[in-house]
């Protein structure tokens, strides 16, 4: 992958510079002993994406499983939408069904078909009749150009495809956030498109993203910020022109003459 | 090597997409060959259980159903007419010296069928035992098939039966009450082998859940209850159901003998069905979970809809393989007195009549535990095939 790519979107205008939607103040994470996450400050504004990179073991997992309470953090404050986490259940739900979150092996519901695994939630959590909800669904899965897998389980489908349905599902909770963690990671390389594809086409719509991934060509296309991390703690962050270009800190400098050297 | 009947001429040369496989690889021969003889030690095996089976079904057809009889008045009646067969006169004659029972004397499970079937239930009453079978066999046939018109009105109907039913035979619904002493046979072991099978079911998910609970309390009390009662001995359970139980609850209280026994068989077997769905639970991916967590379930809800649902079909085999050890263990009542099929037959071979005909009384057993259990096996077997949604 390139640094260079020249569709450019991430000038668009479509960051509400006066509105925060994420605001990670001070944060701490330990797991048993280890410090796993130091004094994270992150401020993320509405229709902003942020590609975040790292070597692994960094916390960049731990960070964004945070936001959606899949982790627990230990000091700091973490605030979503105006809510703070806390462990009050009902905040912890309210944010959930906010922030849709995709995971780096799909985490599909084997059991369900794909039109089942896409309806759950909003029949079961936002009470929608199941009509509807199967209408919208089946909107989603054209937008993930998939509409003919809807009776398919997921174990009759591609990694791509089910990284696709793994994106409608969330999609069908109508989440203001959208969580990526390593989408493309475990998918074959000729399956990696289809899936950025999918990611670029929900960036165009203006979607708050976070995304935890290696695609640097997806992360100068779209990215409005990319951040570094290592050993818990953020390194660096800038736009991704001056961060590939002109990186300041030394292990950012190691970290992409590593990935980008192939 | 002739192109001139060849259909489709565009094969590669040496290609031939359209010959059959060869014969020695698929039909009856094929199997034979795959199966059978495979290789050397494969074809003496095969020959050492033909030889096997051959002696041995032939003597058993012949003890079973050739020289047995099906009608006799009593257990002289009966050995006389499988040993001098069409001879009008065979009462008058007498049993030869070192005489062997040549077939099976099927007339006495016959006489003692009711006993059998209804134990002591009042002859007269026997309508609602009749009734309740029926609406057992459409309880279960609306549990067992999905396509069944009307299924979810059917399914509570299934839910409400162990109560409908209990209260039919106990004299509910102002008809005369029957004492619980005097129900028996099969009645008595599906009575206790529904009741627990349907109770402990739920109550054991219950327990597996708690046994996983991030609640200190919960965890702990379930892994008490679970330890316990897995530590102890059925017969154990059941003489302090049939000695002590009463001794616990407040005085005045009359608790029936077979409820209290209902309620030990149903807390034995939620103990282990809560061992088996906690192995299927820990075999659900943490992505599972997380997932489900990430698009707002509450614990409940992702329990219900995403892990219970994988986990119960993982443990199918475990939980039909507990159903079928708890069916099996209804015949220990038989130690606290009370007549399931197995007192019936002891009660019934102490009868003057027709004593020492032990083997068909306890074949006859054997076999409706076996049909009962092995139906049960196969619809488990069922169950996971179609539960398979290729993953």
């Amino acid at each position: 992958m390139t640094a260079n790519t020249e569709t450019n979107i991430s000038s668009a205008p479509s960051v509400d510079a006066s509105e925060v939607i994420i605001s990670i103040d001070a944060m701490h994470k330990w797991f048993g002993d280890f410090h796993v996450l130091k004094n994270i400050n992150l401020k993320v504004h509405r229709g902003e994406r942020i590609v975040i990179c790292g070597p692994s073991g960094s916390g960049k997992s731990t960070l964004i499983r945070c936001i959606n309470r899949l982790e627990e953090h230990q000091q700091g404050t973490i605030e979503v939408d105006g809510t703070e986490l806390t462990h009050d259940l009902k905040n912890i739900e309210i944010i959930r069904s906010e922030v849709g979150m995709v995971f780096q092996h799909f985490n599909l519901f084997p059991h369900l078909t794909a039109l089942e695994n896409l309806t759950l939630a909003p029949i079961w959590v936002r009470n929608t009749p199941k009509a509807e909800a199967e209408e919208a669904a089946m909107k989603y899965l054209e937008r993930v150009k998939i509409p003919e897998q809807a009776h398919k389980y997921p174990g009759q489908l591609s990694g791509g495809q089910q990284q696709r349905v793994a994106i409608a599902r969330s999609l069908c909770m109508n989440p203001r956030i959208m969580l990526f963690d390593e989408p493309t990671s475990a998918l074959d390389p000729e399956m990696i498109k289809e899936v950025l594809d999918v990611m670029i086409e929900l960036a165009e719509s203006g979607m708050t993203m976070l995304v935890v991934t290696h695609e640097m060509g997806f992360a100068t296309a779209v990215a409005h910020q990319v951040m570094f991390m290592d050993e818990g703690e953020i390194i660096e962050q800038n736009i991704p022109h001056e961060f590939f270009n002109n990186p300041q800190n030394d292990r950012t400098k190691l970290f992409l003459s590593q990935i980008l050297q192939h | 090597m002739s192109e001139s009947n060849t259909p489709n001429p565009n094969y590669e040369p040496g290609a031939h997409p359209d010959w059959p496989p060869p014969v020695k690889t698929t039909g009856v021969i094929g199997w034979v060959r795959l199966n059978l003889l495979s290789s050397p030690l494969n074809i003496v095996m095969t020959v050492v259980a033909l030889w096997f089976l051959g002696t041995v079904i032939p003597s058993m057809i012949e003890w079973l159903l050739i020289n047995a009889v099906w009608d006799a008045e009593n257990r002289v009646d009966c050995w006389k007419q499988m040993t001098f067969p069409g001879d009008p006169d065979y009462l008058s004659k007498e049993l030869p010296r070192g005489w062997v029972q040549p077939g099976g004397c099927w007339a006495f499970i016959e006489n003692r069928m009711s006993l059998f079937v209804y134990g002591f239930y009042p002859e007269p009453e026997r309508w609602r035992v009749k009734l309740s079978f029926l609406m057992l066999v459409v309880a279960v046939l609306s549990v067992l098939w999905d396509k069944m018109p009307e299924r979810k009105f059917f399914l509570w109907y299934a839910v409400a039966f162990p109560f409908l039913a209990g209260w039919l035979l106990i004299g509910g619904f102002g008809l005369s009450p029957v004492e619980t002493d005097l129900f028996g046979g099969i009645l008595l072991t599906l009575i206790l082998g529904v009741t627990g099978i349907t109770f402990s079911l739920p109550l054991g998910i219950m327990l597996a859940l708690g046994r996983r609970s991030k609640m200190p309390v919960v965890r702990i009390l379930c892994v008490l209850f679970i330890e316990f009662i897995r530590g102890v001995p059925l017969i154990a359970l059941l003489f302090v159901a049939s000695t002590m139980l009463n001794y616990f609850m407040p005085p005045g209280t009359v608790f029936d003998l077979l409820v209290r026994v209902l309620i030990m068989v149903t807390l034995f077997s939620a103990a282990y069905i809560a061992e088996v769905v906690r192995g299927g639970l820990q075999g659900i991916p943490n992505g599972q979970h997380e997932a489900a967590d990430s698009l707002g379930l509450n614990y409940w809800k992702a329990n219900r809809l995403i892990i219970l649902p994988q986990a119960l079909k993982i443990s199918i085999p475990g939980i039909v393989n507990t159903f079928i050890g708890l069916y099996k263990d209804t015949t220990l009542v038989l130690i606290i007195g009370m007549l399931d099929p197995l007192g019936i037959g002891r009660s019934s071979l102490a009868d003057a009549e027709w004593a020492g005909l032990a083997r068909e009384v306890y074949l006859f057993i054997a076999i409706f535990f076996f049909i009962s259990c092995f139906s049960m096996s196969r619809y488990s077997i069922y169950l996971e095939k179609k539960l398979h949604t290729g993953h």
